[in-house]
């Protein structure tokens, strides 16, 4: 979900690079006080690794393939704040190198990437794995929050197409959303599969104890930016656009539109008129869709590590 | 090695390829900006821009063959995005002004990309005091993602040797476990490499 140049309109991607940035600002800050030195190559590596992960096809049904984004694999196995920084490195060279995604657009891949499908990817990792231990349990953590973060980026991207009003939110939520659903099941597939695989060959790696991270704040800072990226990018369509449809008049034009504020109030007093139909039908298939594919990674989690007798 | 193709144009010689990197960061950034700013429907920017670009593309001396490729395969993901606006009232002007800013914005970085050597901008990056922390890491991913993208075509490699092409799920098990391996092989890498920038004198 690379947003290319020309999507994100200039207030939008001024309010996203800034809030890329902040994310990657407060990963290089932690990384810096808590990460060893002898570790500080791991963030080149891990970074190449993702590269070249993410040129490995996986086959899908009907000649179409797949890869991984990789976000909640390096936050799995190396922390949060390595993975916003490993995928942040990956997002400038893919622009920088290869034109793949904008370079207006790069806060906002940052943001959606490694922001929001990293860190809360690895969130949701967290609490899950918390909650069901032991290898099976981080199994399926993995799979369920590989799903997630594929999702959460996409409805990230869906508000910032909407906020820039390149495509309705009416139409970006469902569209950006329904598709991802689906290729988000891939992603949490090879995300359980190669941290089975890492963990066959070296244990002590995805081990919990693996990950050093335990400070809380900078958790707090993400939480906050997403927070934030919500605020500017979902709640104007809930109070001023609730169709998204009214856009193409043209008589509006960019005139009107570039003597708005940068970054867009929300209306504190909505009563969330966002929620009708389509909404709740959206959020019902979402919700729906969310069990499924819980369910699911349940069952490849016990297909991939079997229940043994307790020794 | 073998993915050197990804970065052949960079180092050729030619008046925009002397062009300091800086210059053309900025020089790019400032039309990808103002690209992004056309409003809606003003398609005598866009050809402007359009002119001066191609312009650009043949002084640089870029094979057009190359340079088309190239554009094509970003622009599945751009239409990919832009396809949705195909769904709203006035929806095919709107896709082919989405379509042609973005490829405007593509053939722009395209033309940076393959004008400049990826040390080049990472210098131009450390001299505008991105801190040096993702400097490092952005030049060490540059130098090893190749090595590492070998390294996974020849564990594919071995392992199409040795096997028969299986179901689709023991493929996806095969390829995953591939990736497993690569993760670790460039963990382990990264302390080796630990090793030899302390003997070198790092920090």
């Amino acid at each position: 979900m690379h947003i290319p140049d020309g999507f994100l309109d200039v207030k939008t991607a001024v309010a996203t690079g800034v809030l890329g940035a902040a994310g990657v600002g407060v990963a290089l800050r932690q990384a810096r006080q808590h990460l060893p030195p002898q570790r500080v190559p791991l963030l080149g590596l891990a970074a190449a690794f993702v590269f070249a992960a993410q040129m490995i096809n996986f086959p899908v049904a009907g000649g179409t393939s797949g890869h991984l984004v990789g976000g909640v694999l390096v936050a799995a196995l190396l922390g949060p704040s390595v993975s916003v920084i490993v995928i942040a490195s990956v997002l400038i060279v893919q622009c920088l190198m290869f034109a793949d995604g904008g370079l207006t657009a790069l806060g906002a891949n940052i943001f959606n990437m490694g922001i929001v499908g990293g860190v809360g990817g690895w969130a949701i990792f967290r609490l899950v794995s918390r909650a069901v231990g032991g290898m099976f349990g981080r199994v399926l953590a993995a799979a369920f929050a590989g799903w997630c973060s594929t999702v959460l980026a996409s409805v990230a991207c869906a508000g910032q197409l909407a906020v820039s009003r390149t495509v309705g939110w009416s139409v970006a939520l469902p569209a950006m959303a329904g598709v991802h659903m689906l290729i988000g099941v891939g992603e949490g597939l090879i995300t359980a599969l190669v941290l089975v695989a890492v963990g066959r060959a070296r244990p002590e790696l995805v081990s919990p104890r693996a990950v050093t991270e335990t400070s809380f704040r900078p958790l707090v800072v993400y939480g906050g930016l997403i927070a934030l990226g919500i605020a500017l990018f979902a709640s104007p369509f809930a109070s001023q656009w609730p169709d998204g449809l009214d856009r193409t008049a043209e008589a509006l034009g960019f005139a009107e539109k570039a003597r708005a504020p940068v970054v867009p109030a929300p209306v504190p007093d909505y009563a969330m008129p966002g929620i009708h139909g389509s909404a709740l039908a959206t959020a019902m298939a979402g919700a729906a869709g969310t069990v499924v594919v819980f369910g699911l990674a349940w069952v490849l989690a016990r297909v991939l590590v079997p229940r043994r007798k307790p020794q | 090695m073998e993915h050197d193709f990804l970065d052949r144009y960079s180092r050729m010689s030619s008046p925009v390829h002397r062009l300091p990197a800086s210059a053309k960061l900025v020089a790019a950034l400032a039309i990808v900006v103002f690209l992004t700013w056309v409003p809606r429907g003003e398609w005598v920017w866009l050809q402007g821009a359009a002119v001066l670009l191609l312009a650009v593309t043949g002084l640089a001396g870029l094979p057009w063959g190359f340079v088309i490729r190239r554009l094509l395969f970003a622009e599945l993901f751009v239409v990919g995005v832009a396809v949705m606006a195909l769904l709203q009232p006035d929806g095919l002007r709107l896709f082919l002004f989405l379509v042609a800013k973005s490829t405007l914005c593509l053939l722009t970085m395209v033309l940076l990309a393959n004008t400049t050597p990826f040390a080049e901008l990472l210098r131009v990056l450390k001299a505008a005091r991105v801190p040096a922390l993702l400097v490092t890491t952005l030049s060490l991913m540059y130098r090893y993602m190749f090595v590492l993208l070998d390294e996974s075509q020849r564990m594919r490699r071995a392992r199409l040797s040795r096997t028969f092409t299986g179901r689709q799920a023991r493929s996806w098990r095969a390829r995953a476990s591939v990736l497993g391996q690569l993760f670790i092989r460039s963990s382990e890498r990264a302390e080796r490499i630990y090793g030899a920038m302390c003997a070198r004198g790092w920090r």
